[in-house]
This record gives C-alpha cells, sequence and structure tokens, in this order.
C-alpha cells in the first residue's frame, strides 16, 4: 500500500468512526465534538484529493464558525442534563431505521461501483496530475460561475434578516410607554 | 486511490446522516446529521471533480458550505425560539403543526 492509500483509509475511518459517534452519543456536547473530529478528517481527505481550497474552507467554515454556532446554542439553551430529548428513539423504530439505513449504505455503494463501470467516460478519466489551485477556483468563481456567485450574496442576506426577525425580542408598548412618561415629566 | 472508494466513503457518511436523523429526537443533533449529508455530498463532488479533471466540483462544494451556513443560522434561530415557547427541542414534543 502506498502513502496515499493508507492516508485515505486513516482519514475515512476517523470520518466514519465520529459519523457514528456523533449520532449515538446522548450528550449533544460530545456529538458536536465528533463532529468537529469528522469535519477535520474530511479537511484531510480534500488534501489527498488535491483540494487544498476546499479543505481550508472546510476547517475554517465548517471546524471553525459552524461548530462554533453549534456549541453556542448548546450551552446557551444548557441542554442534556433535563431534557429527555437527547436520548435516543424508542427501540422498535430505531432498530427499523438501523436495518433501513443498512440498506440504503448497499445502495449506495453498489451505485457508486456500477455507475463508473457503465460510465466509461468518468471511470477511464486519468486523476489531473497536479491539483486544482486557489486561482483556478477564483477564475472559474468570477468568470463563469458569477451569477450564482452573486445569488449566494443574497442568501446569506436573507439568512441574515431572518435570524435578527426570528430572535429579535419585541418590545413596542414598553418603548412607547417610556416615550409618554419622558413626554410627561 | 479510486475514485469508487471516495464514493464508498460518502455514501456511507451520508447514511449515517440519514439514521442519525431517523433515530435522534434532540433537534440540534438532527441539525449536526444534516451536515454530516452535506458534507458527504461535499466529498462526492470533490472526488469526481478531480477524477474528471475539472474544477467545477470545487465551486459547488463553495456554494454548498454558504448554503449550508445559513440553514444553520436560520435553523439554530428557529431552535432558540421554540425552546423559548415550549422548553424543549424534542421533536416529538413539538407536534403543534401536526394536522
Amino acid at each position: 500500500m502506498n502513502p496515499e492509500q493508507v492516508l485515505f483509509f486513516v482519514f475515512g475511518l476517523i470520518a466514519l468512526a465520529g459519523a457514528i459517534s456523533v449520532i449515538s452519543f446522548r450528550h449533544p456536547i460530545y456529538s458536536a465534538l465528533a463532529l468537529i473530529i469528522t469535519f477535520f478528517a474530511q479537511a484531510g481527505l480534500f488534501v489527498l484529493l488535491g483540494a487544498h481550497f476546499v479543505a481550508a474552507a472546510q476547517v475554517i467554515v465548517y471546524a471553525g464558525a459552524i461548530m462554533v454556532l453549534f456549541l453556542f446554542v448548546i450551552m446557551l439553551l444548557n441542554l442534556g442534563r433535563r431534557d429527555p430529548g437527547s436520548a435516543a428513539g424508542r427501540g422498535k423504530w430505531k432498530g427499523i431505521a438501523v436495518i433501513l439505513g443498512i440498506l440504503f449504505a448497499a445502495e449506495g455503494i453498489y451505485i457508486a461501483v456500477n455507475a463508473l463501470s457503465d460510465n466509461t467516460a468518468v471511470a477511464s478519466a486519468q486523476p489531473a496530475a497536479e491539483s486544482v489551485t486557489t486561482y483556478d477556483i477564483g477564475t472559474l468563481l468570477f468568470s463563469k460561475y458569477l451569477l450564482p456567485f452573486e445569488v449566494t450574496s443574497l442568501i446569506l442576506l436573507a439568512a441574515l434578516i431572518g435570524v435578527i426577525v426570528l430572535v429579535k425580542r419585541e418590545r413596542p408598548r414598553t418603548i412607547s410607554r417610556i416615550r409618554i412618561s419622558i413626554t410627561r415629566d | 486511490m479510486g475514485l469508487e472508494y471516495y464514493l464508498m466513503l460518502s455514501a456511507l457518511l451520508f447514511t449515517t446522516g440519514v439514521v442519525g436523523v431517523l433515530v435522534r429526537r434532540n433537534a440540534i443533533i438532527i441539525f449536526m446529521c444534516i451536515e454530516l449529508m452535506l458534507n458527504a455530498a461535499n466529498l462526492a463532488f470533490v472526488a469526481i471533480s478531480r477524477s474528471l479533471g475539472q474544477t467545477e466540483g470545487q465551486v459547488f462544494v463553495f456554494f454548498v458550505m454558504t448554503v449550508a451556513a445559513a440553514e444553520v443560522a436560520i435553523g439554530l434561530a428557529i431552535i432558540v425560539s421554540v425552546f423559548k415557547h415550549r422548553q424543549t427541542i424534542n421533536v416529538d414534543e413539538v407536534n403543534s403543526l401536526k394536522g
């Protein structure tokens, strides 16, 4: 086995173990930490694939920003101690879900292998020798995919406004009362 | 490393996320499982992009990451406001919209 294969199996096993830990830990904090491990292992896989920009974005955006948001909300709500929702679902449905999941995974693997043997264009394509640089991604992003890129900023703006509207504390009455009391004084 | 190994790993990670959504009742953990599924799709994107020798796959990963960030922000805000009203985020107990 060459080093790339060894690294693939190491990172792949870490990612899978982290993913299974996410759905099996009872406390949400442990699940979040296991998810961070999975994200780092996936960043390693991206480096193996020569996608250095995506690997860096994975660490910064997912393992950094998104997981901090998750941990912040878990700690803000102080979950896990008294919330019965942290426990897994009822036993009967759990078994059925796991069986269906195994079937689904088998199906996915079957498709992954068979589609490659049928589609000669994908299977016969030689992996690019040099990795894709950030320069290439930036050129593509700001030429061919300029409109989707701008729409992305609209999505982020909508999310920003939506979050503010959702968690805003509405106190218009108290404000008007304060104004009335000020004018009376 | 062949493309099929990466696609198999991607399928396994996606399945883990699906099983998590089906099994767990905690809304935050369900969100984490959705992130797992998005990441599995990202892995497939990058692997196929590399196999075809094209850059497009990595650009799509960029868009998926943006959408995931927006989705997490909105979802966690909904969870916080649901928790304010119901004092729980167990999805079995938050069933007022059930017909």
